[in-house]
């Protein structure tokens, strides 16, 4: 709530580029196959701050997020155009190796998907994969950091070799932040984490975010209103046209989304009427 | 800008990762193209070896004389006595597996219980991991004197019927199994409503799934008889190496295949006419066969109705 | 009107009878598909068993072949397919799950994918025999190998590449996307991914593939005919530029004599052959079972 009473009355203008927005897409389209799945989507993210990105089912969201970490060059028919600026620089440029950005830019996936190994090599291998020798305690200390960030470490402390798998679902969504916030990224994206949990894990993992939040960029998509309107700094509303092609309708602050919002169609989603 | 924005040690990790992976990808697109490359030296060996063969024998004898004689002093090269050979047993083989195919894949898609069906089902892929040579002892030692002369009290030792049946046997499951998928991928919806306009299960099965799955079962036919035509060791052993031109199941005949094995258990050294002329044979046989399968390829894509 | 009622109720009942016994007959007849398939394999078995059975002694297994069928024994058969097969595994084996993963996982162009895919099949579909044929003409003559177990090893090991490859393939795809997914966006490569979460899950499935492949290729004679020709071995490999002979070879070899003593002998040896191909079918499965096991964790 304290973050929210800073922003009212800011203006997307009013956020000043190249101190405090860490990433930004400029007209940034998806083309699978011959069909585009969204368009021309240009909106800033800042740092330090959880912006939501909501919308009915199908519109594109989970598209959108994947293009922040290259995530869509795994899929062979995505064609991918416009630009996506992590600190001023383009991560589609041709000399840019994908792997650099995801190990400034994390992901967790909607339904948990930890690796068959224990708590801990869950948690250890974005470090061990990412070419830097640490020391045993060194990793130990870092996984531990990673865990108790998640709100996992008191739950699984004793237990660190048990298979990732004899967590319940919630534990092992917050395994999956764990193991991302491990790496230490700058922006973490979070693609529907708490769709196939229930509500208390929910509720536990909303609160870690808000927890981390000031020393994480955190980009969340979420299809349900009321999660949005609790967690996020900054909404966006992304909605899809008469082509069925995923478009930004709004964007702001969103405690202004959610009380004044600009366009009918985010007035009619938001209320219900619509999707 | 990238080192401004990425730290130097995190550029210089990804970097080395990026090596190895671009090492193992050359690697691994090698390996894979070992099957491309074979392909082409297949084209090329059987080629290259029949040129010599056909500088002295013209295309107009090989395809059209009526008599093969490259073993013996005075040598006549007419293939159409092995060809004929090839497509008598192969067309005999297709009789017995088309139906007990075909049988098998409907009675263990519509009709078995399932529980049945695992087990069923690994028998008949029992059948294809038989050894060849196998199946061509149990035509010559048991099928021919225990079977056959009983009921065609005339037939020779070595015969056409025997090698056919035999082949039939083995490619069952090419048959089965193919068709099977085939007659799986049938939706549910076409026999609901077929049931609820008042057919009877006999007529759905044969009205309506066996037409709708009607290209992949012909495709499997196709394959299952191209892999007839190139069956070697069961026509060797049962079928004898006598060259004949004929068309009576009940005669020893030679056919392309067991051609080949005949003047490979001989010695005939390289360079030899006789040594050509299994080159010569084979490529016929591999023209044939790839002719067949890319023809198989084409009817699942033309005829497949689209779900 | 109740007449034409009665009429057309009467010509439906009497198609409906014939349709009626028709059904109920149909699963009987379709079973007879069935059954032809499965007599065949069990009157084969008998035969052989007890044609050969009393033939089967440990010198069977250790005496070289010999005119005297009673002499006579599979020792170099036996060490010629360990040679032969043994070498085709150790190249095909590596080569097709390499193929596998570049077609699964690495390859990033559709249309050479596609390309390679088509190929895999046509090699699939090529007669055996011509294998041999091109195994004799490149690889004895051309490169001069010889009629030697290297030729007939890198002949065999081309044959079975298509079936390890879809095998490696399928075992590739039952690994679910969100897996690999997790482990790309932790900024992990290709490489990684594929050693630390591909092959350690698929592995034991490749295995199950590359070991039926490799029974396949047990059973193979017409190439090695092409290749070897008929010959008496009676002496152990040494190098894998000897000549050389397979199981499925000598029981060609003795099948063909008219005998009944060489008759019996082929029995016993396809025996033997049998039960060598029944172990590692069912190793293969055991394996299956247990990988399928640990997939509920």
């Amino acid at each position: 709530m304290t973050m929210l009473k800073e922003l009212v009355g800011r203006n997307m203008e009013e956020i000043a580029y190249g101190g405090k927005v860490v990433v930004e897409t400029i007209n940034l389209s998806v083309i699978y196959g011959k069909r585009y799945a969204i368009r021309d989507i240009s909106l800033k993210v800042e740092k330090n701050r959880i912006t939501a990105i909501i919308g009915p089912s199908g519109c594109g969201k989970s598209t959108f997020l994947r293009c922040l970490n290259r995530m869509n060059d795994l899929i062979l028919d995505a064609r991918v155009e416009g630009k996506v600026l992590y600190r001023g620089l383009d991560i589609y440029n041709r000399e840019v190796d994908p792997v650099a950005v995801r190990t400034v830019i994390g992901m967790v996936f909607q339904r948990p998907n930890p690796f068959p190994m224990s708590i801990f090599d869950n948690v250890a291998f974005g470090l061990r994969v990412n070419g830097v020798k640490f020391s045993k305690t060194e990793l130990a200390a870092k996984v531990r950091d990673a865990l108790e960030k998640a709100a996992l470490w008191d739950e699984v402390k004793d237990r660190l070799d048990a298979p990732a798998y004899s967590l319940s679902g919630g534990q092992q969504q917050r395994l999956c932040i764990a193991r991302t916030l491990a790496v230490d990224p700058e922006v973490i994206l979070l693609d529907e984490p708490t769709v196939s949990l229930d509500p208390i894990s929910t509720a536990k993992i909303e609160q870690l975010l808000r927890n981390i939040s000031s020393n994480y960029t955190i980009v969340i998509v979420t299809h349900n209103m009321q999660q949005a309107a609790r967690v996020s700094d900054y909404t966006a509303v992304l909605m899809p046209d008469e082509e069925m092609v995923g478009r930004l309708i709004e964007f702001g602050p969103t405690r202004d989304i959610f009380t004044q919002p600009r366009d009918k169609r985010t007035e009619d989603y938001i209320s219900g009427r619509v999707g | 800008m990238q080192q401004t924005v990425f730290s130097p040690q995190l550029l210089e990790n990804v970097r080395k990762k990026r090596v190895s992976n671009t090492l193992f990808n050359l690697l691994f697109l090698g390996a894979s193209s070992i099957s491309f490359i074979t392909i082409m030296v297949i084209v090329g060996s059987l080629i290259y070896e029949s040129t010599f063969f056909f500088s002295h024998v013209s295309l107009v004898e090989f395809f059209t004389g009526t008599e093969w004689t490259v073993l013996f002093v005075e040598k006549k090269f007419g293939v159409l006595p092995l060809l004929t050979a090839t497509a008598l047993t192969s067309a005999i083989a297709l009789l017995v597996a088309v139906p007990a195919g075909l049988a098998t894949a409907i009675y263990l898609s519509e009709y078995a219980r399932p529980s049945l069906r695992r087990p069923v089902k690994s028998i008949i892929e029992l059948l294809a991991g038989i050894p060849t040579v196998v199946y061509g002892y149990f035509a010559l030692y048991f099928i021919t004197p225990n079977l056959l002369k009983q009921l065609i009290p005339g037939i020779s030792i070595h015969n056409a019927l025997a090698v056919g049946l035999m082949i039939g046997v083995l490619i069952i499951p090419i048959v089965a199994s193919l068709s099977e998928d085939a007659i799986y991928a049938v939706p549910e919806d076409f026999k609901q409503a077929a049931y609820a306009l008042g057919a009877r299960k006999i007529d759905v099965v044969f009205r309506v799934i066996v037409p709708a799955a009607l290209s992949g079962i012909l495709a499997s036919i196709i394959l299952a008889f191209t892999r007839a035509m190139g069956e070697t060791m069961i026509a060797a052993i049962a079928g004898g190496f006598r060259v004949i031109f004929s068309t009576d199941p009940r005669e020893a005949m030679q056919t392309m295949t067991s051609f080949i094995a005949q003047v490979a258990t001989g010695d005939a050294p390289h360079g030899t006419v006789e040594y050509q002329s299994i080159f010569a044979v084979g490529l016929l046989l591999f023209i044939i066969t790839l002719a067949f399968n890319l023809v198989a390829i084409q009817v699942v894509k033309r005829w497949q109705i689209r779900y | 009107m109740a007449d034409t009622l009665l009429e057309s109720s009467q010509r439906f009942t009497r198609r409906d009878r014939l349709k009626e016994t028709l059904d109920t007959l149909a699963p009987v007849f379709l079973s007879i598909g069935v059954f032809i398939g499965v007599a065949t394999v069990a009157s084969l078995l008998l035969t052989v068993v007890t044609s050969g059975a009393h033939r089967l002694t440990p010198t069977l297994l250790t005496d070289y072949p010999h005119p005297n069928p009673v002499q006579a024994g599979m020792r170099s058969a036996i060490l010629g397919t360990i040679w032969t097969v043994g070498l085709s595994a150790l190249i095909c084996i590596p080569l097709g799950i390499a193929s596998a993963l570049y077609l699964t996982e690495w390859s990033e162009n559709r249309f050479v994918k596609r390309f390679l895919e088509v190929n895999i099949a046509n090699l699939a579909g090529v007669p055996s025999i011509v294998f041999g044929l091109v195994g004799l003409s490149l690889l004895t003559y051309g490169l001069g190998w010889g009629r030697s177990i290297i030729a007939g090893a890198f002949t065999l090991a081309v044959m079975t590449l298509p079936l390890v490859t879809v095998a490696a393939a399928e075992a590739v795809k039952t690994i679910p996307e969100a897996l690999k997914h997790g482990a790309y966006a932790l900024g992990a490569t290709k490489l990684q991914v594929t050693r630390y979460i591909i092959l350690p899950k698929a592995l034991p499935m490749m295995m199950t593939g590359a070991i039926l492949a490799v029974s396949r290729a047990i059973g193979e004679a017409a190439p090695i005919l092409v290749i070897s020709g008929l010959l008496f071995i009676r002496q152990d490999p040494t190098s894998i530029f000897d000549r050389f002979t397979v199981m499925p070879l000598q029981i060609y070899n003795w099948v063909s004599r008219p005998q009944v003593a060489f008759q019996e002998l082929s029995s016993a040896a396809i025996l033997v052959l049998l039960l060598i191909l029944l172990t590692m079918n069912a190793a293969a499965i055991a394996l299956r079972y247990r990988y399928q096991r640990r997939l509920v964790l």
